[in-house]
């Protein structure tokens, strides 16, 4: 029996912003309504509701909102509910919604991520630093950590150097994807980095973690984002013609870990991507528009290559020619990105990726951009899609 | 402040060995492979035989990175650290801050000896440059 392919019918974002002191519920209340408006439904159509990863205090505003207060809040009677703080990737929400609307659990599920990293954020404590404030750690962070490789930029900072050692890659290859991200965040209004980046600037910034710099980081930011995943046939009912989730790859074949696999210029995302191409007819080349993991400049190049766009080792050309940015052939993160859109775990890529397929991104709309693919995570984490509006 | 690892069946070895100067690493008694994290069980061969050795504590540097941004108040920058190719165990990486070196001439296949710094309970190992003549 082959079941009906889930879809996305709405997608919602709150105002985002750095130090907005708002609480997360004001941001989530606004996505989520949003994201129901955008699918011409109303809060009694929702019947489950996913998050990732869930309520945690363990990283200063990094998840301060669990599907228990966000059912409590909205007054949700649900069928279904669900987080999934070891799911694959960011992305984990939207595949166990799909999963669920497919299996019949649910008809209309709310899949939501809400941080408030920019106004939690103390520098005894930072955003997005696993153990920070803490006396001891455990899981794959205690390998990390204690030998004070404390940030994700260490992390993806000698992912990097060995990308770079190999292939030849250089930081002026990854201020590609900054400046080329940052011109398509003036084309969106709710980028929060709105200012014109110049090479020198990117030249002239501050190093973070070798050969990592100030703007090859991501933003920590205050906001939320929501969609609404769907059961095919309750998706025709909706406002906008729904978004089918054509394939979705979860793959992992390495160790949870950042540093043992056996090649750093590979990431869970090649086995993920691996995956996702095994469950479709379609090519890279049927993508009009790509949504890519950038916590870190770095990923973006790694995640080209998962997916196939150009062979391994071949990313700095792809990137030097133009392909990513704006009016390529295959624009990467066309509301900016977590660079300069801010971060929201990978629920703003594909919130950027539902508005370009729906011809709604005014102003860096890709013409008649048809189908998506998204890719969320780092390291070892990683989880992929591809989406397409009928 | 820089949080420690917590101590567990699996990794107790590991962060104690530097008590005696040891870098210790898992291997399976069983299929020789060697394991890392350390594990109860043999990923490869299910087998429970496990155990630590100590190992030279000489490697080279896979990859590395200079951390240049404070990410705690008094955390002294910069400094490097590097994902080092731990001899005499395949396919073994250990990552840890390089000292006696300027961090800045940290370079991918460099040879490397451990040391290590004890903090309460724990001995974080470290890596350092060969000093020619030196390594055992």
């Amino acid at each position: 029996m082959t079941l009906a392919k889930a879809t996305i019918t709405g997608a919602g974002i709150s105002r985002l912003g750095r130090k907005t002191g708002r609480p997360a519920m004001l941001h989530l209340v606004e996505a989520a309504t949003e994201a129901l408006a955008c699918a011409g439904l109303t809060r009694e159509d929702i019947d489950g509701i996913t998050t990732y990863p869930g309520r945690t205090s363990g990283s200063p505003g990094m998840s301060p909102l669990g599907t228990g207060e966000v059912r409590n809040a909205l007054g949700l009677r649900t069928r279904w509910h669900c987080s999934t703080p070891e799911g694959p990737s960011q992305m984990a929400p939207i595949i166990s919604a799909a999963m669920a609307v497919m299996c019949g659990q649910a008809r209309h599920v709310l899949c939501f991520r809400a941080l408030t990293e920019s106004s939690s954020q103390t520098p005894e404590r930072r955003a997005s630093i696993p153990g920070a404030g803490e006396s001891r750690v455990d899981g794959w962070t205690s390998w990390l950590v204690p030998a004070h490789a404390m940030s994700g930029a260490n992390w993806a900072g000698w992912i990097a150097t060995r990308y770079f050692h190999e292939f030849g890659m250089t930081r002026d290859h990854l201020a590609m994807v900054a400046l080329g991200q940052r011109q398509f965040a003036l084309a969106n209004p709710s980028a929060v980095m709105r200012k014109p980046l110049s090479l020198q600037e990117y030249r002239d910034a501050r190093m973070i973690s070798s050969p990592l710099g100030l703007f090859d980081c991501d933003l920590p930011i205050d906001g939320a984002c929501a969609f609404i995943v769907s059961a095919a046939d309750a998706a025709k009912d909706c406002a906008r013609p729904p978004l089918r989730i054509e394939a979705m790859g979860a793959g992992l074949r390495s160790q949870e870990t950042w540093d043992q696999r056996a090649d750093l210029t590979t990431m869970g995302a090649h086995d993920s991507s691996a995956d996702l191409w095994q469950r479709t007819d379609l090519r890279p080349e049927d993508v009009d528009v790509l949504a890519l993991y950038d916590g870190f400049s770095i990923f973006v190049p790694l995640w080209l290559e998962a997916l196939g766009f150009c062979g391994h080792g071949e990313a700095k050309d792809f990137i030097a020619e133009g392909n990513i940015g704006p009016s390529g052939r295959y624009p990467v993160n066309t509301g900016g990105g977590q660079l300069s859109g801010g971060r929201l775990h990978g629920f703003g890529l594909l919130h950027e990726a539902c508005l370009q397929l729906w011809g709604d991104a005014a102003g860096r709309q890709v013409p008649e951009a048809r189908t998506a693919v998204c890719g969320m995570g780092g390291g070892f984490i990683a989880g992929a899609m591809l989406l397409q509006r009928n | 402040m820089r949080p420690l690892p917590l101590l567990t069946a699996e990794n107790r070895e590991f962060w104690t060995g530097g008590a005696h100067g040891k870098l210790k690493i898992c291997f399976c008694n069983s299929c020789e492979r060697a394991i890392h994290p350390p594990q109860l069980v043999c990923p490869t061969c299910l087998s429970l035989d496990v155990g630590s050795r100590a190992v030279t504590g000489t490697g080279t540097v896979y990859s590395f990175t200079v951390n240049y941004q404070p990410w705690y108040p008094e955390m002294a920058v910069p400094f490097a650290l590097a994902v080092v190719d731990v001899d005499g165990a395949p396919g073994v990486r250990v990552t840890a801050q390089v000292t006696d070196t300027d961090p800045e001439a940290v370079r991918i296949g460099d040879k490397v000896q451990v040391g290590f710094r004890q903090i309460d309970d724990i001995w974080l190992p470290q890596w350092k440059p060969v000093v020619q003549g030196s390594a055992t």
